[in-house]
């Protein structure tokens, strides 16, 4: 396992203009992040739907690269958007997958199964050609130049540290650095497409 | 009075809707109200078809879809689109996005009397949510679907499309 923040640096010098949806990842990406308005944090408006929201970016902005970061919790929910992914194998679509094995926000109780999941072999199953699977950050660094050379679906499962949270979400500190309207605001702005 | 051909509902007027709308794709899950449609999209070289597994997953998509400034319309069954509720919640409405949900209305009969409790909750579901919807029977109706369309650009949010053609139309 490697913590989250190392990883998401590790990423940032190979980010080139890529757009990044950071999902579970936002809290350390807004202040790694240098291009700001290529990031979509949009929080977590329904659980399940990151990578949805990802592939329809994908498929929306086929000259972007997309690189989504998605927990396993997300994802548990919605495992059949992996065959969508698949069929539509959108050649800039860069699948990340945080692997904490538990619900951190909500306590850290265990995801079902937490330890004995293979989400890269589901992503395979499901017919991405590729995917990893990485439990040291040393590793991870060594691959990723190549997985963000060649074209996608990629799907890469990443285990990191949890990092639990049990204060009542009304008194969490925000980490937030813009509203969600002011994020999808920036991102048509540095697009130059209209809403 | 026995439905008569005159109370169908035409695919390629629904579709035609849809194009004149800038629809670009279609985010779908196949369902009998709304089956008529998918030979004709499938053909219709402006279109692309998104296929979900989960009507949930839909939403997130046509989000993802109208932020990289594309038109998206949903394309499920009133089953479906109960279960996705949440989704509805957060990624449509929460992040304002315009668009069009054309949602199979199993169960519907025109006289209010049904035996299937996935229609009687259809519309106190949209209502619950606030969501405006049209419902579209036959071709006659088939203009509301661009009544539709306006309202959801001019509200950014979602705007429901009832297909009520399952008993008495196209899919008799």
């Amino acid at each position: 396992m490697f913590q989250t923040a190392d990883m998401l640096r590790v990423f940032q010098a190979h980010r080139g203009d890529a757009i990044v949806v950071p999902g579970r990842g936002a809290r350390h990406w807004a202040q790694i992040s240098t291009r700001p308005n290529r990031d979509v944090p949009v929080g977590d408006p329904a659980m399940g739907g990151h990578a949805g929201f990802a592939l329809g970016l994908a498929l929306a902005r086929p000259a972007d690269r997309i690189v989504l970061f998605d927990s396993e919790g997300d994802l548990l929910m919605s495992l059949g958007i992996l065959a969508t992914v698949a069929e539509l194998a959108p050649a800039n679509f860069y699948h990340f997958m945080l692997d904490n094995e538990c619900y951190a926000t909500t306590g850290g109780q265990p995801v079902p199964n937490a330890k004995n999941v293979a989400y890269d072999v589901i992503a395979r199953g499901a017919g991405y050609p590729r995917a990893l699977a990485f439990d040291k950050l040393e590793d991870f660094e060594a691959s990723l130049p190549s997985i963000l050379a060649q074209p996608g679906p990629v799907f890469a499962a990443l285990k990191v540290v949890p990092e639990v949270e049990n204060v009542p979400i009304g008194q969490r500190v925000r980490w937030q650095t813009r509203t969600r309207d002011r994020v999808l605001a920036d991102l048509r702005a540095e697009l130059g497409v209209a809403r | 009075m026995a439905p008569t051909q005159d109370a169908q509902l035409s695919p390629q007027l629904v579709l035609d809707e849809m194009k004149k709308n800038g629809v670009t794709h279609v985010v779908w899950l196949p369902d009998s109200e709304t089956n008529f449609l998918y030979q004709l999209m499938q053909a219709d070289p402006s279109l692309q078809l998104v296929p979900v597994s989960r009507e949930g997953l839909a939403f997130s998509i046509a989000a993802g879809l109208a932020t990289g400034s594309q038109t998206p319309a949903i394309l499920i069954q009133n089953t479906g689109l109960m279960e996705s509720g949440d989704s509805l919640r957060g990624w449509a409405i929460g992040l304002q996005i315009p668009m069009v949900m054309m949602v199979g209305y199993r169960g519907w009969t025109r006289h209010g009397v049904n035996a299937d409790s996935a229609a009687t909750y259809t519309e106190r579901f949209l209502n619950a949510f606030g969501i405006t919807y049209y419902l579209v029977e036959t071709s006659a109706d088939a203009p509301r679907i661009s009544i539709a369309f306006e309202e959801a650009r001019r509200t950014q949010r979602p705007v429901a499309v009832l297909m009520a053609d399952e008993y008495h139309g196209f899919n008799r």
